[in-house]
């Protein structure tokens, strides 16, 4: 692990940002939090397709998880109104209980697959649930790649793998 | 060497929302600007209970029970309780999309319609879905440059999109969506129920002792407030929004039916009442960093921020700002060798 952060902490220096991917909302099932699990062409060449989707599928089993309905939701909501929702302030929602341990998730996620990848998933929560967002880096030290230049998709596409610009 | 200690003003995200909100308790509480008719509510609540307590209740306590009393505070604190959980909290809102995405979000919009020529007006930016076998269309929303979720809307008022916008309430002082419908749905219906309650005593006691100005509150705030309970009732069953029963969007031969509800009126309650809460998104209490909080200065109470300029330097939403230095832009929780360095978000350089 200490030469995982160490080998990490390196890679930090030679990073620089290239683009985003941003893995939309899936509305199929309704308006309860899904993420799409179509594959991006952007990360064709960075990430194997399987961890992808088995990432945003876990992902939307967490997010299954927080908003099911449900015996205990229904004991919940009815708990707190019995007490004019005066617990929540000692007590944490079971949604949030959730979206801790989806951080937390996130955080795993990044350190042992994403981040060896040079890419970097971003918590939905701080997007608003609207995006998953990707951030896809480019390595300064190899060949080849031009400059992270502006953070949007648009405009000129780095060289190398992730160009986004091919639409 | 002494050692100085210079406390600075930390900037929370809430001062740096867009949108027409007020703030108070340093973010705690969120409302909409115009807050004249909430107060005039909160008055005539204050106004008739008070009323109420001291000559009704002191006169029924002992003539016909200690109960009465008793009953009507429990009722009076549920109705206040759910007022100011209504009108205190988040409904819901979406935040505004970050550059990024919206420019994103444009390619993939002009990749499906083609790129608009200079002066034409560009064609209405919709994205249909199919919703449990029915055909829903998401509106692309031009101030908050989103997509909006299915049920959302804009309110104008606010100017913010808000999840499962159900009206904007003058009343309350905020809007009624997602988060606060269940409050919004509890509080007219305990005060339907303190109403009536106050209306029955003051029939006993008015035959006895005029206090005619109590009971014609009573008899209007009756009619309307039992009215709107009945219909939000109605809705609440139909797993319906106001605004969606305005619109008409799921009545009418040629229209889709409603698919978000689930065709049973005891589950529809049950969700919408006693569903999971969602939490904020908004993280009105999280701290900028200190160049978003050098470049304007704090408002107080209100604020008129308008979305922040479009350069990649603003990542206002960020919840967990990374302590790192300029040189490594890696934002991942490492630990930091030197943890009182300024917090600088990574930065799209």
């Amino acid at each position: 692990m200490a030469t995982e952060v160490h080998n990490l902490q390196e890679l930090r220096r030679s990073a620089s940002l290239a683009t985003k991917v941003f893995i939309q909302r899936d509305y199929s099932d309704g308006t309860i939090c899904q993420f799409q699990t179509k594959f991006p062409p952007e990360l064709d060449s960075r990430i194997e397709r399987q961890l992808f989707e088995e990432t945003v599928k876990t992902l939307n089993g967490f997010y299954a998880e927080a908003e099911k309905i449900g015996g205990s939701s229904y004991l919940e909501g009815c708990l707190a109104c019995a007490t004019a929702y005066f617990i929540f302030l000692c007590m944490e929602t079971h949604y949030e209980k959730v979206l801790k341990k989806i951080s937390r998730y996130i955080q795993e996620q990044n350190e042992k697959i994403f981040a060896p990848r040079g890419l970097l998933l971003t918590d939905p929560v701080e997007r608003g649930m609207r995006v998953i967002e990707i951030s896809i880096y480019e390595d300064r030290c190899s060949s080849g790649s031009s400059s992270s230049g502006s953070s949007s998709g648009s405009g000129s596409s780095s060289g190398g793998g992730g160009g986004a610009g091919s639409r | 060497m002494s050692v100085m200690v210079v406390r600075k003003k930390v900037t929370r995200k809430w001062e740096k929302l867009p949108g027409r909100n007020t703030f108070c308790c340093d973010g705690r509480v969120m409302m909409a600007r115009q807050k004249g008719i909430f107060y005039l509510t909160l008055f005539l609540i204050l106004g008739t209970c008070t009323l109420f307590f001291a000559f009704e209740c002191r006169y029924l306590a002992v003539q016909l029970s200690p109960a009465i009393p008793v009953f009507a505070a429990m009722l009076f604190l549920f109705s206040m309780a759910t007022l100011l959980r209504t009108s205190f909290s988040d409904p819901g809102v979406i935040p505004r999309a970050l550059p990024d995405e919206a420019a994103f979000i444009e390619m993939e919009i002009e990749a499906t319609n083609g790129a608009v020529p200079q002066g034409q007006r560009p064609p209405p930016r919709i994205k249909n879905f199919q919703i449990n076998n029915q055909i829903v269309k998401l509106k692309y929303c031009y101030t908050c440059k989103i997509f909006r979720p299915p049920r959302a809307s804009h309110c104008s008022i606010c100017d913010n999109c808000v999840e499962r916008f159900d009206h904007h309430c003058p009343w309350v002082g905020n809007c009624v969506g997602k988060r606060n419908y269940r409050y919004f749905y509890l509080f007219i219906l305990s005060l339907s129920l303190l109403t009536i309650y106050v209306f029955a005593f003051n029939i006993v006691y008015v035959a006895l002792k005029s206090l005619k100005i109590e009971v014609l509150i009573c008899f209007f705030t009756l009619w309307s407030v039992v009215g709107l309970t009945g219909f939000h009732t109605f809705l609440v069953a139909l797993n319906q929004t106001t605004n969606e029963d305005i619109k008409g969007s799921w009545t009418g031969k040629n229209r889709v039916q409603n698919p978000y509800s689930h065709g049973n009126i005891v589950k529809n309650c049950c969700e919408v009442l006693c569903g999971p809460l969602p939490p904020s998104v908004l993280d009105r209490r999280g701290i900028l960093p200190l160049e978003e909080s050098g470049s304007r200065p704090p408002s107080t109470q209100e604020t008129s921020s308008s979305l922040l300029p479009q350069s990649p330097v603003s990542i206002p939403y960020l919840r967990n700002p990374v302590p790192i230095s300029s040189h490594s832009p890696f934002p991942l929780n490492f630990p930091s060798p030197t943890p009182r360095q300024p917090l600088i978000y990574f930065l799209s350089v």
